[in-house]
């Protein structure tokens, strides 16, 4: 019965080192659970099976040189000189039919009307091939003033990737909505109130998913050179090269953001079934930047605006940084935004969760969670 | 020593905790008694700090009680909480280590703690899939695994087969030898009486008695006296000062009836009985808990 006590100092610093040490806790039992489950390692299979799908599908589907069968020397050599498969054959009618045969894409042959000014013919099935026209043509050296750095399609596929990377892996966040419900639903968060500091299992509970996702995000990146190389498309990494840089800085502000928001939305319900209901705010905010940035990529105006926008920076910044749009100083200025939002948003999220948190049966409100944090 | 004083707390209008003043000793057994929403969860909560109270104090060894203080508590809560998905032995590892422990101490300690508790053959196995029984015990070693310096326990007993009972409660007595306060709640009172060395009673949010079984007896039981004689005892009713309750031929109990000069009745009784003839029995009748219990409240 002995009134021993440790000093008050000692006491304050064992707090500060459990804070920290409780979090570290929260986070590794966060990750465990997730790894443990089977879900989770498909989801991130198929997604890096689709990177390299991605990466390698185009170059076998459409990426081979045409190949073009050829009649006399004159076509051999032109075609040839062009830098395209050829299959020297003996007249135009064995020409023909590999053709039709769809042996090879197109036929070059000798033009016998004289009506051709090169002396040449070009034998397609269907449609002119392009490609093969365009290889033998000579066209006058085109000066653009102001020209495009990138071409519209690079930008509307980079443009696609990276709001599908975002939100593929923001709406990943909805796992720690799940988590926190778990333990809501399980009370077991009442043993876990008593014991660290509520604000320990946020914190811990937001650092294990982003953890998580930035070391899949990591995973991705490593595989993309790889990919692309294995694609024989080693120009689109130097092109995304900056635009990737600014994007995982931006990506995992933005992620710790939302990871906060959904902390709350999984705290302000007490069973599973009632998580969507309270998710859907989240959902439109992870949503939101997809489709806006898909919709409105060609609209200047817009994409500035949401390039400046918190939950939409993460894309539409690196985007306009890709299509050469932003000044040099504006992604740091987007960036202070956003790293502002972030600190605004997990204090006020911390008070929501911690108000929330031990309230049992119907959803709380918000107001309610804000004066019920003491 | 856990000492409340004056320990208020309301919600909304209503009033759950009213100037609350109590103490668990070390080494003790407390029973915390009160019939449902009498506030005995609240009162734990707060000894928890899962929730604030609105005035008064809570104090461990004379200091207030913080976060690091509270880390060295053990706590199982009325409405048990386990992850559904974690093994036994991990869950228990994972709250000890939450409580201050290191890996390998968590771990030792939950290995020996499944074994005190005869559920080491399920160390592997999900909670889920264990029957609530198990559960439960599951739920008392989370409490334990790091050794607390306190042990507040709600409702420990309920949801439990006989011999679950028997173990836990081998396994509280052995932590109070130990010099663990332990306070635990129940409304079960045939397990209070037989478990507790102290006991606080709690009635619309204010204790209305506390002290060991033994002072609540003499304090708030009525005194009662059984008497067994040879013929019939019906002449009892006749002696001033006694309340005649029960008379079954020759055995008779009776009441002193308070106010008349403390327990000179009872032996003017004796004194009776010998005149009459052969006296077989006469002795205080102690009244159980639950006879307190309706006193008190």
């Amino acid at each position: 019965m002995g009134a021993v006590t440790a000093p008050p100092a000692a006491a304050t610093s064992a707090t500060g080192a459990s804070f920290w040490a409780a979090t570290r806790l929260v986070a590794e039992n966060e990750i465990r659970s997730v790894v443990r489950t089977k879900g989770f390692w498909i989801t991130f299979g198929l997604i890096l099976a689709g990177l390299f799908a991605l990466s390698i599908l185009p170059g076998i589907f459409g990426g081979d040189p045409p190949t073009v069968a050829t009649v006399g020397a004159e076509a051999e050599q032109l075609v040839s000189e062009a830098g395209l498969d050829t299959r020297a054959v003996a007249d135009r009618a064995e020409a023909e039919a590999l053709v039709r045969g769809e042996e090879v894409d197109a036929a070059v042959v000798p033009d016998p009307t004289g009506e051709s000014p090169v002396g040449l013919r070009v034998v397609g099935l269907s449609g002119a091939p392009d490609e093969l026209v365009a290889a033998l043509s000579v066209a006058p050296p085109v000066d653009l003033l102001e020209p495009f750095p990138v071409s519209d399609a690079v930008q509307a596929l980079v443009a696609l990737t990276f709001a599908l990377v975002f939100l593929m892996f923001t709406m990943a966040g909805i796992a720690i909505a799940q988590s926190v419900v778990t333990e809501k639903q399980t009370r077991i968060v009442e043993i876990l109130v008593a014991t660290i500091p509520v604000r320990a299992l946020l914190a811990g509970k937001i650092a294990g998913h982003s953890i998580l996702v930035f070391t899949q995000v990591a995973v991705l990146a490593l595989a993309t050179p790889l990919a692309l190389r294995l694609g024989r498309q080693p120009a689109v990494l130097d092109l995304i090269g900056d635009a990737l840089a600014w994007f995982v800085p931006f990506f995992i502000l933005g992620f710790v953001l939302l990871g906060a928001m959904w902390a709350v939305a999984g705290s302000v319900v007490s069973r599973q079934e009632d998580l969507s209901s309270s998710m859907s705010v989240v959902m439109l905010l992870v949503m939101g930047p997809y489709f806006a940035v898909i919709f409105l990529r060609d609209n200047d105006l817009a994409m500035t605006i949401l390039s400046y926008i918190p939950f939409s920076a993460a894309v539409a910044m690196p985007l306009r940084l890709f299509a050469d749009q932003a000044q040099p100083w504006e992604p740091f200025v987007s960036m202070l935004v956003l790293a502002v939002a972030l600190v605004v948003t997990v204090l006020v999220a911390s008070r929501l969760y911690a108000g929330s948190l031990l309230h049992t049966g119907g959803r709380v409100r918000l107001a309610r969670a804000w004066s019920g944090a003491e | 020593m856990l000492s409340l004083k004056s320990v208020s707390r309301s919600f909304g209008d209503r009033q759950v905790l009213d100037r609350v003043s109590f103490e668990v000793a070390p080494g003790q057994i407390t029973g915390f008694v009160g019939a449902n929403g009498a506030g005995k969860t609240t009162t734990m909560r707060i000894i928890l700090g899962v929730i604030a109270p609105h005035s008064g104090t809570v104090t461990w060894r004379g200091e207030p009680v913080t976060q690091s203080v509270r880390q060295r508590f053990g706590y199982m809560p009325e409405e048990r909480g386990l992850y559904p998905k974690l093994t036994v032995a991990d869950q228990v590892t994972y709250l000890g280590r939450l409580h201050g422990l290191d890996r390998a101490t968590a771990q030792r300690r939950t290995a020996r703690l499944l074994e005190r508790l005869q559920l080491d053959k399920r160390a592997g196995d999900p909670v889920e899939r264990l029957s609530m029984g198990n559960q439960q015990r599951v739920q008392v070693a989370a409490a334990l695994v790091h050794d607390p310096e306190l042990l507040i326990l709600d409702e420990p007993f309920s949801g439990l087969d006989p011999i679950a009972i028997d173990t836990v409660l081998a396994v509280l007595r052995e932590r109070a030898r130990q010099g663990v306060p332990v306070l635990f709640s129940s409304h079960q009172l045939e397990v209070v009486e037989r478990l507790c060395d102290r006991l606080v009673i709690i009635a619309d949010g204010t204790v209305r008695a506390a002290g060991t079984p033994q002072e609540l007896q003499t304090r708030f039981g009525p005194q009662r006296f059984e008497l067994v004689v040879d013929d019939d005892a019906g002449w009892v009713r006749d002696v001033p000062g006694v309340k005649l309750v029960d008379l079954d031929g020759p055995r008779a109990v009776f009441d002193l009836v308070d106010g008349t000069g403390a327990s000179a009745a009872e032996q003017a009784v004796l004194r009776e009985a010998v005149r009459r003839g052969p006296v077989r029995g006469f002795s205080p009748v102690v009244p159980s808990l639950a006879e307190i219990f309706k006193e008190v409240v």
